[in-house]
């Protein structure tokens, strides 16, 4: 088994410099398909449907892109990764791109070589409990059993929290999301903690989601965002540019409802215009055909009614704005002008 | 006059190379060991442009940053303000613990079981025959996830001890929880405290000097009672007659014993709900014994075949010999067949030995904290340093085996025939 591993590094670096030398972005479109890296499953994030088609805020992100880029919102491969082989799938080409829940830290960006798109979704880490614990407080939790996911941020918080506290815990590193829900629910740990989108969506998917809290501390900054990998800036800046064009349609009011009326001809915004490609050369710029944003948006919606759709208030998960609203709406949510 | 002619001598010509059998063997060979080599060399060259071709020139700097991450096993004091290297020597523990309880309880359910499969009664023969090809015939993983779930949905969770719903077993001693099992532990109170060694590096440690000196009290005890029989061997004879020691040698050994547990004294700690988890006592994790039982028993399996191998081929004559000579069945065992029966067993038990050591890095499955979850896992994955952290991981599992090896072959030897 070690042996394998190690091959397997030595191709991982291997592959890694075919890839990254050479352009992703062609790479991509003689493929045919985006390799898009999620969750294992987290519904509301990422997950396959019924029907085994992936759903969620962070799979309508890679559609996006696909979209932008293929034409395509269906021409994805979603690639399952854990908080722990999520780095390694990126780095060695296995994947094109990352949208995962994943944390934008120092550490990642410069010494694991990747590089941030944006934040998509502000979040912060908490800590799930049952409520006939009649725990209140994080700070209750001396001498609990705690189930955290391995090779996550969230996993190093929690050994600064408790520190920082002066209290104790066990930890019991789990692999996936899934494997922590389940260890939760039988009782072998007191308390699941990771990102507290992350613990909205596994409450959901409770049977009895009423008998569970999340307590009222966040003890992190959590900026997900989707990641590239380090060193081809030209993919990058379409990843980038798209995830600001998704922002930028709900502040701007495109919506995948009125798209194709603004798209038939220039309207009386010149943003709006740029962003749909019926004004300037915006998607030349980046190498796309000027319909690149305009297919993205209609991919999924835009950023509002990906999250509506996939996590928001409606939904079982019903996670508000907060944070996530837009800047206009007192959120921290806010795209570079298109120009 | 002669009819037959000399092959011509010194004349060598290319083609020979490959179509006279003298040459052949050897130009195949070194045709595959420059293959070989071009390709490792490749693998390397490649390894080292494509790194640095991601800025990630090999450096093994990242052991000495802390680590940042908390351990919940840990047979020496940790916290996550340690190194990299500290937390890798807490997993290395980690795995030398499950891996020496596996060797042991597996040698003893594979010797009891492959003993029974020679039975001569129907029903004893059939079920270890089941229990073998059970275990032998299905993934190792599949034991060790099924024996954690079993673990977790089956006993009852702390909070069912508050409530009263479930009670501690063994007069209270012992409580079975799904967290694991909490059994008392020894404690002095007049304890000698601990010798503190390395100072604070890495590797420090502390040895515990009650430990120490019940040991010495031990070993003393052994050293005369050895003594003592050497006595009532020179006894024996001179005169024929063999003094009756065996409650001499226990003595010699257990007064002292008894008397420093009295000095220090020694009491048991017993596991006491408080809070969320039972305090104090040895917490035995459930993915602790998820992997010990679940590898004892998948590697017994494969030693009792050994066993059984090894008694069938001792041949049935050295029995007959041996009760012709009037040896009692028990001694036959132990003195005649045994001893031959072990040269067999021996170097097929080093490899299951070596086996089992390698598969306890399935821990990760149960989230256990070896070396392969701290090093190869948590350090790996916060740092990025995936070949660094490989390349020590298997250095450290090859100084692991290489180690085992050459202890039980250092063993082997003792036991095979020695020809006079
Ligand atoms: N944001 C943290 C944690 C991310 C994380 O692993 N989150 C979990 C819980 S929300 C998850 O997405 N699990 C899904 C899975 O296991 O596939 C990080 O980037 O390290």
């Amino acid at each position: 088994m070690k042996k394998t591993v190690f091959l397997g590094a030595l191709t991982v670096a291997g592959l890694a410099a075919g890839v990254s030398a050479a352009a992703t972005l062609e790479d991509v479109k003689a493929r045919g398909k985006l390799n898009c890296g999620v969750v294992t499953g987290l519904v509301g994030f990422g997950a396959p449907d019924a029907n085994g088609e992936w759903q969620g805020f962070d799979v309508g992100f890679c559609r996006a892109v696909a979209a932008a880029v293929l034409g395509d919102p269906k021409a994805v491969e979603f690639v399952p990764t854990t908080g722990k082989t999520r780095f390694t799938a990126l780095a060695s080409g296995e994947i094109d791109m990352l949208a995962r829940n994943t944390t934008w830290t120092l550490t990642r960006d410069v010494d694991l070589k990747f590089e941030f798109v944006g934040v998509n979704y502000y979040d912060g880490q908490g800590f799930l409990v049952t409520k006939d614990m009649g725990v209140s407080s994080a700070k209750d939790l001396d001498g609990a059993t705690i189930c955290i996911q391995t090779g996550t941020t969230t996993e190093l918080n929690l050994a600064d929290f408790f520190r920082a506290n002066n209290i104790s815990y066990e930890p019991v590193p789990i692999e996936t999301n899934a494997e922590g829900q389940q260890q939760y629910l039988a009782g072998a740990c007191d308390a699941y903690t990771t990102d507290a989108s992350g613990l909205a969506a596994t409450r959901a998917s409770f049977e009895d989601p009423s008998a569970h809290v999340v307590l009222p501390e966040i003890i992190s900054k959590e900026p997900l965002g989707p990641l590239v990998r380090h060193g081809d800036n030209e993919w990058e800046d379409i990843v980038r540019w798209t995830l600001n064009a998704l922002i930028s349609a709900e502040e701007l009011g495109i919506t995948s409802a009125n798209i194709g009326e603004l798209s038939a001809a220039p309207g009386s915004n010149p943003e709006v215009n740029r962003i749909l490609g019926t004004e300037g050369n915006l998607g030349e710029m980046l190498g796309l055909d000027a319909d690149w944003a305009k297919r993205a948006i209609m991919a999924g919606g835009n950023y509002g009614e990906l999250f509506a759709k996939n996590i928001g208030e409606s939904t079982p998960i019903a996670l508000a704005r907060g944070l996530n609203a837009q800047w206009k709406d007192g959120g921290l949510i806010y795209s570079p002008p298109f120009r | 006059m002669t009819t037959i002619t000399d092959p011509k001598q010194g004349q060598f010509r290319l083609s020979m190379l490959l179509y006279d059998s003298r040459y052949r063997a050897i130009t195949i060979q070194i045709i595959a060991l420059i293959g070989f080599l071009t390709l490792i060399g490749w693998l390397l060259s490649n390894t080292a442009q494509n790194l640095a071709v991601l800025s990630k020139e090999p450096s093994f700097s990242f052991m000495f940053e802390p680590s940042g991450y908390d351990i919940n096993q840990r047979l020496l004091d940790y916290d996550s303000q340690d190194t990299h290297l500290r937390a890798s020597l807490i997993g290395l523990l980690n795995t030398l613990l499950v891996a020496a309880m596996g060797c042991v309880a597996a040698t003893i359910i594979g010797v009891i079981i492959g003993v029974l499969r020679l039975s001569p009664n129907w029903i004893v023969s059939r079920l270890t025959a089941v229990y073998v090809e059970g275990f032998r015939n299905v993934p190792l993983l599949l034991w060790i996830v099924f024996t954690m779930a079993i673990l977790i949905e089956t006993l009852p969770r702390p909070s069912a001890f508050r409530k009263g719903e479930a009670s501690m077993s063994l007069w209270d001693t012992v409580a079975m929880t799904n967290r694991g099992i909490y059994i008392p532990e020894p404690l002095f109170s007049r304890s000698l405290g601990d010798m503190h060694l390395l100072g604070a590096s890495a590797l420090r440690f502390d040895v515990s000097l009650d430990l120490l000196a019940l040991l010495a009290v031990v070993i003393a005890g052994f050293l005369t009672s050895i003594l003592i029989k050497r006595r009532a061997d020179i006894i024996q004879e001179a005169t024929g007659l063999r003094p009756r020691t065996w409650h001499l040698r226990l003595g010699v050994v257990m007064l002292p014993f008894l008397l420093v547990l009295t000095i220090l004294g020694f009491h048991l700690g017993y596991p006491e709900l408080k809070g969320f988890n039972f305090r104090g006592g040895i917490h035995l994790r459930n993915s602790l014994i998820a992997l010990w039982v679940a590898l004892s028993l998948y590697t017994g399996a494969f030693v009792a075949e050994i066993v059984r191998a090894g008694i069938l081929a001792v041949s049935t004559g050295q029995t007959e010999a041996a009760s012709a000579l009037g040896l009692r069945p028990k001694r036959t065992m132990s003195l005649v067949v045994l001893p031959q029966a072990l040269r067999v067993i021996i170097p097929p038990l080093i490899s299951q030995y070596l086996n089992l050591t390698k598969n306890s890095s399935l821990a990760i499955a149960v989230g256990y904290m070896d070396i392969t979850g701290t090093l190869g896992g948590i350090t790996m994955n916060q740092t990025g340093r995936e070949l660094e952290a490989v390349l020590l991981l298997m250095l450290v599992y090859l100084a692991i085996s290489l180690t085992i090896s050459a202890v039980m072959n250092w063993y082997n030897q003792s036991v095979t025939l020695r020809e006079r």
